[in-house]
């Protein structure tokens, strides 16, 4: 069951990111993309980060995917002004992302021995015990991670201004 | 009175020096002809005083450093004055003195003027240098500026470029002889262990006679003779020399640098008497020489080409003198030869003087009213090189002959005598067709037809005085004057070695028969002179324009296409060979490789640039590229 | 629960993805979806993460998931800024115009 769980939700995320990538309008681009990062969601609940689930939903589909719909609104883009390269460039394309493909999977197996232990710890995904570890192991990089954000926000709201009269 | 003996060679360096920094600007004409002339006289006194005293006490000989020292080869810079050394001094100031002065008159109105003697005294030190050193790397050191100076002082006005090939072409013909006279100097050095002169002549004793190494150093230090004294196969720079100032050609190529040969034959006589296969090969060229040049000499009308064919014959004859083992002979000769022919050179100088620049005798004509006293002194120069009795020529071409007679036998000395005749024949030839008969030339020519200048008369009057004299230096014995043979006892003396410098020669046959050849010799000469006054008085017997020649005319005055023939075998494929050369090894080869090299860097670098073209795709697929390599290198 | 799924199905499927992201990022010349295919790789590599984390019993697996999420947060938001920017300077989101660092 949990197998066959598994597989849907893989499927289901392939082939929405196959859609992201082939689409011709962005707009439908953007709803894929929230669609496969809402299988990644159920991903993450299988493997019980629960966490981890939540932020993601709430941080990439609710606030990224809405900041890059807001802009792509701003832009008035739609299939019309969507440029294409020409028909070498997605097969040199899809030929390079063939053979990093091959090239990965074929480091996994033959480089690095997968072990995993017989029995998972599934509590691992819990908030109680993730925040254990964040706040005592990882608390500078924690902080570090807020001046970031600050960082992020002056430059954004920079970038964007109109004219540069601070 | 030793400490002296430097300043002979020095100033007239010195003079260089002086001319050649200050004579261009701060000089007056006359200044710089003082200056060039005066440290001329200085030597010849100076050589007066050290042969006062080499007659008196011997060879002097003095180092002024060591030049030279390097494992077994010792060669200082050291002078030996000894009876043969001292002579060609005194050849060389005097007659150069004498040509001294006459420049400062001939090139008088030249610009040049102060380069002119400037190379002038630079040329008498390097012949200084040459007969006063005491060991071969000496006299190799004058003989390459001699060289020099020949070739600069040819091509003196140098804005011609014809006057410039000429000058090129008398350097490198002496360089091919130089190559020889080297290889002769390293096989003496290996030989005997030394190159000084006293060393080298002291071990001849310790060798046999005809032996083999003997025979090569003689007869490389022959071809270098051949080289610098114009004789076949190297003789053609000197007749194509005349392209240098007439004052040049009396003194290099006349009266002291062709000789010096002939002084490197009679320095090594002791080498040269050991090897009598090497004499005969002299004697041979000499001979051959003498006869072929006059030949060319009877059909030349330039009177500059006569009087060098003339030089080219006379030095055969020297030659021909010291295969016979007549060295002291050839010396006489060579002294008796630097008197006239620098009288009859200096005499054309001023007849192309006179008729400002005209040097075609076809052109010229009757002037001996309009230049009385070079007239009568190259009327004298004439009989005295055709044998006319007393004169100093009549003396030494009968005492050379009588040799040739004694070693070679009658039919040696019959061809030497045709090359007496020879030379009769085409100087007279040139005296009656230049001062006789009507004049041929311009009336502009005629009106400005004059004398020349004291300062050019009377050096002449000098000469010519000394070339009627010059006979008594060496009167032989079977005239029963005295002083008998005073040169052949002069060079006889002890040299440095304790044995003689030039050993006395004796002739084997007896008076009689050798006024019969003096006899034979005179009646010669003056038939000539007298049948060619009578032939060349009829103006049909003058000499006809170029196109009108025909036959052994016609070869004789194309100097057997000689040049011609040396052209096309060594000068055009040399040039093509350059041009070949230069076009696969310079142009294709290196400058390939190397403009190859620039061009390739700048390929790559062209191709490089165009991966920073700005497109982002790119970048990007180069970025996943990359990740790829490296994967690959680390996990596979 | 786990147990029925070998760790080596996440790996193949998280290369899958990533490989796709790639794949849109060579192929696409809008400059959003370039962005989205960034985030859809990133979003790979933190599939993996948690999965190692929770296949190993690590915490640290989870945590350093977190921190790319802050990182990819601030990045996406930058990104736009800029993009916005272009926009107004070439009025195209066309990645191929932005080639004015040549040569």
């Amino acid at each position: 069951m949990t197998l066959a769980l598994f597989l849907t939700l893989a499927v289901i995320s392939v082939i929405t990111a196959l859609l992201v990538v082939l689409s011709r309008n962005p707009i439908h681009s953007v709803l894929y993309l929230i669609l496969t990062f809402f299988t990644i969601a159920g991903l993450y609940i299988m493997l019980n980060a629960q966490f981890l689930a939540v932020v993601h939903i709430i941080v990439y589909s609710g606030a990224i995917m809405v900041l890059f719909l807001f802009v792509m609104m701003l832009l008035n883009l739609n299939k019309d002004t969507e440029p294409q390269k020409s028909i070498y460039w997605k097969v040199g394309g899809g030929l390079a992302a063939g053979m990093l493909l091959v090239t990965l999977v074929g480091a996994m197996r033959g480089g690095i021995e997968l072990q995993a232990s017989a029995t998972p710890d599934s509590n691992v995904g819990l908030v109680e015990n993730l925040g254990k570890v964040l706040f005592t192991d990882f608390v500078v990089p924690f902080e570090i991670a807020g001046i970031l954000f600050l960082a992020a926000m002056v430059g954004a709201v920079l970038v964007g201004k109109r004219d540069l009269k601070l | 009175m030793q400490s002296l003996l430097p300043l002979i060679p020095f100033l007239p360096l010195l003079g260089f020096l002086i001319n050649g920094i200050f004579g261009r600007k701060y000089f007056s004409k006359t200044t710089v002809g003082l200056v060039g002339s005066a440290p001329l006289l200085v030597s010849f006194l100076l050589s007066l005083a050290a042969f006062n005293q080499v007659a008196t006490s011997g060879p002097i000989s003095f180092s002024l450093y060591q030049f030279l020292a390097v494992d077994s080869l010792q060669v200082p810079f050291g002078f030996l004055i000894d009876q043969l050394s001292v002579w060609m001094m005194l050849i060389v100031t005097g007659v150069g003195f004498l040509i001294h002065v006459y420049s400062i008159g001939y090139m008088h109105d030249d610009d040049g003027m102060w380069r002119f003697f400037a190379y002038l005294n630079l040329f008498i030190f390097s012949m200084l240098l040459l007969v006063m050193g005491d060991n071969f790397l000496m006299l190799f050191f004058g003989w390459e500026g001699v060289g020099l100076c020949s070739y600069l002082l040819i091509g003196f006005w140098y804005t011609n470029v014809e006057f410039g090939k000429a000058a090129r072409k008398a350097f490198i013909m002496n360089r091919i002889g130089d190559l020889g006279l080297l290889l002769g100097i390293f096989l003496i050095y290996k030989t005997f262990g030394s190159i000084q002169y006293a060393q080298v002549f002291g071990q001849l004793g310790t060798l046999e006679i005809g032996a083999g190494v003997v025979t090569t150093i003689c007869l490389l230090l022959f071809v270098g003779a051949i080289g610098k004294s114009a004789q076949i196969p190297l003789y053609t720079w000197l007749p194509d020399a005349m392209a240098g100032p007439t004052p040049v050609s009396a003194l290099i190529h006349a009266a002291t640098m062709v000789t010096a040969g002939i002084y490197l034959i009679a320095r090594c006589n002791g080498l040269y008497s050991l090897s009598p296969d090497a004499l005969h090969v002299v004697a041979i060229v000499g001979l051959a020489t003498s006869l072929f040049a006059a030949f060319i000499g009877l059909r030349q009308n330039d009177i500059k080409k006569v009087l060098a064919y003339s030089t080219v014959s006379q030095l055969g004859l020297m030659f021909l003198a010291l295969g016979m083992g007549a060295y002291s002979s050839a010396m006489f000769h060579v002294t008796t030869h630097a008197f006239f022919k620098a009288l009859l050179f200096l005499g054309a100088g001023s007849v192309i003087h006179a008729l400002g620049g005209e040097q075609d005798i076809r052109n010229m004509g009757g002037l001996r009213k309009a230049l009385p006293i070079t007239f009568w002194i190259f009327l004298i120069g004439t009989f005295a090189i055709s044998g006319f009795p007393l004169l100093s020529g009549f003396f030494s071409k009968d005492e050379i002959f009588a040799h040739v007679y004694d070693h070679g036998g009658a039919s040696w000395w019959a061809l030497a005598s045709f090359g007496g005749l020879l030379t009769a024949v085409y100087m007279c030839r040139l005296l009656y067709v230049t001062f006789f008969g009507d004049f041929r030339g311009t009336e502009d020519q005629k009106h400005h037809l004059h004398e020349s200048p004291a300062v050019m008369t009377i050096p002449l009057i000098i000469l010519a005085g000394l070339s009627v004299v010059g006979g008594l230096l060496n009167l032989p014995h079977f005239l029963h004057i005295e002083p008998a043979s005073w040169m052949a006892h002069w060079f006889a003396g002890n040299g440095v070695t304790g044995a003689s410098v030039i050993p006395m020669g004796k002739i084997g046959i007896d008076a009689s028969t050798e006024w019969m050849l003096m006899g034979i010799a005179t009646a010669v000469a003056l038939a000539v002179i007298a049948v060619g006054y009578v032939l060349y008085s009829k103006p049909a017997n003058l000499p006809v324009e170029d196109a009108e020649l025909s036959g052994l005319s016609k070869l004789f005055a194309n100097k057997f296409y000689v040049d011609e023939i040396y052209v096309a075998l060594f000068v055009n494929p040399t040039a093509r060979l350059s041009k070949m050369l230069h076009y696969y090894a310079d142009v294709w080869g290196l400058d390939g490789v190397v403009n190859g090299v620039g061009k390739g860097v700048m390929e790559l670098g062209g191709y490089f640039r165009r991966l920073q073209n700005g497109n982002i795709e790119y970048y990007l697929l180069g970025m996943v590229a990359g990740i790829m390599l490296l994967l690959l290198s680390v996990f596979v | 629960m786990l147990e029925a799924v070998p760790i080596e199905y996440f790996v193949y499927l998280c290369t899958l993805l990533f490989v796709i992201g790639v794949f849109g990022v060579l192929t696409r010349r809008n400059a959003i979806v370039v962005l989205m295919c960034i985030e859809l790789m990133l979003n790979a590599v933190n599939l993996l993460l948690a999965a190692f984390s929770t296949y190993l019993s690590d915490a640290q697996g989870q945590i350093l998931v977190f921190f790319i999420m802050v990182v990819a947060a601030a990045e996406a938001a930058v990104g736009l800024g800029i993009l916005v920017m272009i926009y107004r300077n070439t009025k195209s989101t066309d990645i191929s115009l932005l080639d004015q660092l040549r040569n």
